[in-house]
């Protein structure tokens, strides 16, 4: 560790990797109640459940990408954090309230949270992935301007790189957009049209620069290639990134009532969107193969090409598959959505987040890397977590195109529940993927543990 | 990537075309406010709609089923549910969970009172008559 501030970082991480483990045991409950519809019924509907496996994803993903930039900004500026002690408490009022909103998810009906929580003062709860209490939200500004602040001016004080920049205009981005959460009219076509100012331009615009960054800060550190050609090519990425997602946010707009010229601006924009995930794929191997250094730490390594690889299928391909207005009419809103939806935040966000996890947290446990035998069960959870994961975003697939077809394209369309009860055998091998990948996550926690031989081993 | 594409280059063109695609963005979403008041049904925004919504929104409805095809995927779309079942149908389904069948997708009882269940409705009735391109493509949603 080069400079000591940067340990705030663990925490963090830590964090990360608990709310992931529940993240995964309520999609687990949630895939089971696809099929067994009563199952934990009442005690946790499945409203409840999905509430908590979006906003775990979420808040974890968040506690990975401060974690990242509390680990990386000092590095990149050549300067202590601003304020370690700032950068901890807020770890700690974050934690806080991220679990008591769970709590309350579990724990009481949603109206009445909603109505503890002061929704009546400013309605805005109950819409899909900002279903946080007023409080939580209030909180969630809170904690990112107070990290926003630290990591800023630590930034004023050092140097300014490339990437350093990329991720403080990736993690601002996050902080601006997620205030259009607050606006909630009541006319609905109003209120879906900046809800995805929120959700599309965290997903598909901000937060691809923040993993951009990450990635280009792990790549630079496994394989020794010149910052410049890093830089080049992040910059390249970004700009592929934003000129395509930003108006890429028309395809969200072709069916809630908005005008439809949208149809062609989002097809065509976001048909083109697989392009910078591919020219980040092509960067990651590129800058491996050209990599002037073996580092010893083999799994960051692997976490960074997978995280190319898998972000260019989940987001760019699958993205693909059902952006063109033509297909979207048909498969809007059907298991097509949540196939993409699954591989492309493991493809993007989790594995870059367990990326840098990867690489920074053994020198933040005093080495350079884990020691072999760590790191060899480091990578089966990978390639378990992985494979798991292409396999349920294929059953996932299967059973949207069997859906579509039943429900929306036939010439003796069937309801809804009937045609859920045909595809009810992709709903078992889903959560039977499902499994595996709670089995490949668990062998992850586990390499964690793993001491080994060779713990000294230098960079 | 070699020669003379140098890293200012790539990042004047990141801020340029940054810059010029959030305008142009800004640009497709002022025309879209000017023109959707003759798409979103706003003349139909009542009292009772807008409580509906809220009863939708504070009950967590999205977390199961869809609205003009966002939310999640676990029980029936209901953008156009009101010209699917009609109005004393909803009423009636709503009331009548959950309905115990084992095995089966169960939907809590949320003890609406009447007025609650005819602003619900309501809402599905405005929901129904926003112009969405002819989406969902038959009345199944």
């Amino acid at each position: 560790m080069q400079y000591k501030s940067q340990a705030v970082a663990k925490p963090y991480f830590i964090a990360a990797i608990a709310l992931f483990t529940g993240q995964i045991l309520f999609g687990l409950i949630m895939g089971l109640q696809y099929v067994i519809g009563d199952f934990l019924f009442p005690t946790i509907p499945f409203n409840v459940a999905r509430m908590v496996h979006t906003n775990l994803l979420i808040v974890w993903l968040l506690f990975g990408f401060m974690g990242a930039a509390y680990y990386m900004i000092p590095e990149e500026t050549e300067t202590e954090l601003f304020s370690p002690k700032l950068a901890l408490a807020m770890f700690w009022i974050f934690l806080v309230a991220g679990a008591l909103t769970i709590v309350g998810y579990l724990t009481v009906p949603y109206a009445t949270l909603a109505k503890l929580t002061g929704n009546d003062i400013l309605a805005t709860m109950g819409r899909e992935f900002l279903e946080q209490p007023l409080l939580t939200k209030v909180g969630i500004v809170i904690v990112a301007l107070a990290f926003l602040f630290n990591l800023t001016m630590t930034m004023l004080k050092g140097r300014k790189t490339s990437i350093g920049l990329v991720l403080m205009m990736g993690l601002w981005g996050l902080a601006i957009f997620f205030l259009f959460s607050f606006y909630n009219p009541h006319n609905l076509v109003l209120d879906k049209f900046f809800w995805w100012w929120v959700v599309h331009l965290w997903v598909e615009g901000v937060w691809e620069l923040i993993l951009g960054a990450l990635l280009a800060f792990v790549l630079i550190k496994v394989t020794g290639v010149d910052r410049e050609v890093i830089e080049k090519w992040l910059y390249v990425i970004i700009t592929l990134t934003l000129i395509t997602g930003i108006i890429g946010t028309g395809h969200h707009y072709f069916w809630i009532g908005t005008p439809e010229y949208w149809q062609w601006w989002g097809s065509i924009f976001s048909a083109l969107e697989p392009i910078p995930f591919f020219a980040m794929t092509v960067f990651a191997f590129n800058m491996v193969n050209r990599r002037r250094r073996d580092h010893p730490n083999k799994a960051a390594t692997l976490w960074a090409l997978g995280t190319g690889v898998m972000s260019f299928l989940g987001a760019g391909v699958w993205g693909f598959l059902h952006t063109l207005a033509p297909v979207n009419y048909y498969t809007h809103g059907t298991q097509v959505t949540a196939a993409h939806g699954h591989m492309a935040f493991y493809g993007a966000y989790a594995m870059v987040v367990l990326c840098i996890i990867s690489y920074a947290m053994p020198i933040l446990r005093g080495r350079a890397a884990n020691s072999p035998k760590a790191q060899v069960m480091e990578m089966w959870s990978f390639w378990l977590m992985t494979v798991s994961m292409v396999f349920i975003t294929l059953f996932l697939t299967a059973a949207g195109i069997l859906q579509v077809w039943l429900q929306r394209f036939s010439d003796t369309p069937i309801s809804f529940m009937a045609a859920q009860d045909q595809i009810s055998l992709f709903y078992w091998m889903r959560e039977w993927a499902g499994v595996v990948f709670l089995v490949g996550l668990l062998v992850y926690i586990a390499s964690f543990f793993v001491k080994g031989e060779n713990d000294t081993a230098s960079a | 990537m070699s020669g003379t594409f140098t890293k200012s280059m790539a990042r004047n063109i990141f801020y340029g075309g940054t810059v010029f695609f959030v305008l142009l963005f800004l640009a497709l979403s002022f025309d879209t406010m000017k023109v959707i008041p003759k798409r979103d049904n706003r003349e139909n925004l009542t009292e009772a709609v807008i409580n509906g919504k809220k009863l939708w929104e504070v009950n967590n409805c999205i977390g199961c089923h869809s609205l003009l095809g966002e939310g999640a995927y676990f029980a029936p779309e209901l953008g156009n549910v009101y010209t699917r079942r009609g109005p004393e149908f909803i009423k009636a389904w709503i009331q009548a969970m959950p309905t115990g069948a084992p095995g089966r997708r169960q939907m809590p009882n949320f003890g609406f009172t009447d007025k609650e269940l005819d602003d619900l409705v309501e809402f599905f009735k405005y929901s129904s008559e926003i112009n969405t391109a002819n989406w969902p493509p038959n009345i199944e949603g």
